[in-house]
């Protein structure tokens, strides 16, 4: 068999998040260089806020100021940043309790080195430039002379000059590579020599295709590797209407169910070459492969007269 | 008595264990077909058949193999079709453990077959792991889970409850332990290496690869039926902590002492212990909050520090502690698995083999 293939992934996805009323009280605070905190009805300040007290789960709402200055509760030495975090040179991350909270909030600290960095340490705030209502607005903490204050918090109605933030865009973006393993290497294989291969399963004599490696009904290993089509039939069709993104392909046109001859399993193609309202149920088709030769860019016509509904019922 | 439940207990036990040999990478197999031997050989150990099985329920996450819906595709390994009764859940697969559980202690099933998969080696388990912690505060910083890790280690060392000498001896301690288990990825003694993320060095960091493990249950009668010595459940109990880091204790477990009460762990000691500590920091903060002393044997397959399948790592435990009660080298047993960013969801196992003539 051919060797595994593998290629990039990127998986990337911007989250959209509403903030609830504490939540956006903080983050619109963070854009103003003022940090916020709650204070449960026990009277401890949690900072960074929730909307929930985590021991009682009651609703808290009461706002406070709290300093942007504090003391380092646990910290750790990160020799080598990876992306995406605050720094880019080395750097601790740490827990810091800031003068007047009760909780610690999870930070960077630009220092030195090691040595520099321990448990109690004072530090302070470091804004970003350009702040926008997110968490990195804090760009990170450096540490700072001044002593532990005796910080009185005090209430905080929660308003800041312009509109405040209601949402955040969160950004994930994870690297890959994609492995697909020896039944779809094989399918793959076949597909960059314009052909079709399934696998039978040893136990029902069922083809599937493409092949997954597994029988879903019998549940073990298939590897009898199979030749189907070109040819096939239309099993069932629907008309797309809406453009996708990033798609060439030009509006309404024919996604199809289309059985292989010699498979006992549907696969998905599009169907050109003939108007998208005259594809009906039993239409014979063909592949037409891309340019580059590695898979069916879509499935047209063959001219033969229409299978007959009983040779591909039981594929529906 | 399907559907109808009498109040009067059913004793559930773990009859069968299976996993792969946890390997680096298996680039050569899809998820399905790394599952699909574990699956065939603790069906095998049994003679039932998936048709015999009476619920199905796995473990994984589709974040790390970055593929949507990924269990569907390893549903095929089982053999779904006609249809059967199977639910997921999206952690590690000792929660799945504890639905079966549920299931059968309901009187719903007789038999389930649990079972759980991680391939970590396509993408980067460090940074995938930062897309489950808080969206708001804490993953647009990417704090990896190396980072976390050593966050609670340096707090623990400061606490004065552990060093790094100490920490340095739970990883040989681990590791040579696992020279006697065939399925370990890091067997035998191997440097403590640099600092990944200071006070953690390599050694206390588990290995990155890919896996499955499966288990059958089985109730009463039926459990007798298909092993000779049933690792029982005695009790099982799952807790959670609030998911702010800065709100926690990092040197306490409260929620891996309350699933432990809840369980039963403290009413008898335990001979035995698989405890599911990916880091070696996190064994320190597992033995105060389970109050076990030397008299425990802690992890003798080499536990997370050996293999850590993620999503199938905490299942690997119940598994291990299962198989010693079946073979008779354990009498008693607790079995720990963990999700989340520094020990932040606890479960707890007791199993129980029954006295020997
Ligand atoms: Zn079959």
């Amino acid at each position: 068999m051919p060797d595994a293939l593998s290629a990039p992934m990127v998986v990337e996805f911007p989250f959209t998040r509403s903030l609830g009323p504490v939540q956006s009280a903080f983050l619109t605070g963070l854009r103003a260089r003022t940090v916020l905190g709650v204070r449960t009805t026990a009277g401890r300040v949690l900072v960074p806020p929730v909307e929930y007290d985590p021991e009682t789960a009651e609703e808290i709402r009461d706002l406070v100021e709290v300093a942007a200055t504090g003391t380092v509760t646990t910290w750790a030495w990160n020799p080598a940043p990876r992306r995406g975090q605050p720094l880019d040179t080395p750097f601790a991350w740490v827990l810091v309790r800031l003068d007047g909270a009760d909780t610690a909030l999870l930070h960077a600290l630009d220092a030195a080195g090691p040595d520099a960095v321990r448990t109690g340490l004072r530090v302070r705030v470091r804004w970003a430039a350009e702040r926008t209502g997110a968490i990195t607005d804090i760009a990170c903490f450096e540490p700072c002379e001044e002593g532990p204050t005796d910080h009185q918090v005090t209430a905080h109605g929660g308003a800041f000059a312009g509109d405040a933030v209601t949402g955040i865009v969160a950004p994930a973006r994870l690297d890959y590579t994609y492995t697909p393993g020896r039944a779809q290497t094989g399918y793959l294989a076949a597909l960059a020599e314009r052909r079709t291969v399934g696998e039978r399963c040893p136990r029902c004599s069922k083809v599937y295709v493409p092949p997954r490696g597994a029988c879903p009904t019998c549940g073990v290993a298939t590897a009898e590797q199979v030749e189907v089509g070109p040819r096939g039939t239309v099993t069932t069709f629907c008309v797309v209407n809406i453009k996708a993104k990033n798609l060439e392909i030009e509006v309404p046109y024919v996604y199809a169910h289309i059985a292989l001859d010699g498979a006992d399993l549907a696969l998905h193609g599009r169907i050109g070459g003939i108007p998208y309202d005259q594809v009906r149920m039993g239409l014979r088709v063909e592949p037409v492969w891309s340019e580059d030769g590695r898979h069916p860019d879509h499935y047209r016509p063959t001219g033969e007269p229409d299978a007959d509904y009983d040779t591909y019922k039981e594929l529906l | 008595m399907t559907g109808e439940f009498t109040g009067a207990p059913r004793n559930v036990a773990v009859v069968a264990c299976a996993q792969s040999d946890h390997r680096r990478r298996t680039d050569e197999l899809s998820e399905v077909e790394m599952l699909m031997p574990v699956l065939h050989e603790v069906l095998e150990r049994t003679g039932l058949t998936t048709a015999d099985i009476g619920f199905t329920c796995s473990g994984s996450s589709d974040y790390l193999a970055g593929r949507a819906f990924s269990f569907t595709m390893a549903l095929d390994g089982v053999g779904a079709w006609p249809p059967i009764s199977e639910s997921h859940v999206e952690t590690d697969g000792a929660w799945a453990l504890y639905e079966a559980w549920v299931k059968l202690l309901t009187g719903d099933a007789d038999t389930a077959l649990v079972y759980a998969y991680g391939k970590s080696s396509p993408g980067s388990v460090r940074d995938v792991l930062t897309r489950q912690l808080d969206p708001y505060y804490v993953a647009p910083l990417w704090p990896d889970s190396v980072a976390l890790a050593a966050l609670q280690a340096q707090a623990l060392i400061d606490a004065g409850h552990t060093d790094e000498p100490a920490l340095a001896a739970v990883a040989a301690r681990s590791r040579d332990a696992a020279d006697g288990n065939a399925h370990a990825q890091l067997p035998g003694a191997r440097p403590q290496g640099e600092y990944v993320v200071r006070p953690l060095r390599t050694g206390d960091c588990p290995p990155i690869g890919d896996g499955a493990v499966a288990v059958v249950l089985a109730a009463g009668d039926r459990a007798r039926a298909l092993c000779p010595r049933p690792a029982w459940i005695r009790g099982m109990d799952h807790r959670v902590e609030a998911h702010s880091l800065g709100v926690r204790d990092l040197t306490e477990s409260p929620s891996t002492r309350l699933a432990a009460e809840r369980a039963g762990a403290f009413a008898r000691p335990v001979d035995t212990a698989e405890l599911h500590a990916p880091f070696t920091s996190q064994e320190v903060v597992l033995r105060k909050a389970l109050r076990l002393d030397d008299s425990v044997l802690v992890n003798p397959s080499g536990g997370a520090l050996a293999a850590n399948p993620v999503m199938a790592a905490g299942l690997v435990r119940v598994a291990e502690a299962a198989g010693r009660i079946h073979r008779g080298a354990s009498d008693r047993a607790l079995a720990h698995a963990t999700s989340g960013p520094c020990l932040q969801q606890n479960l707890v196992a007791v199993l129980e083999g029954e006295a020997r003539a």
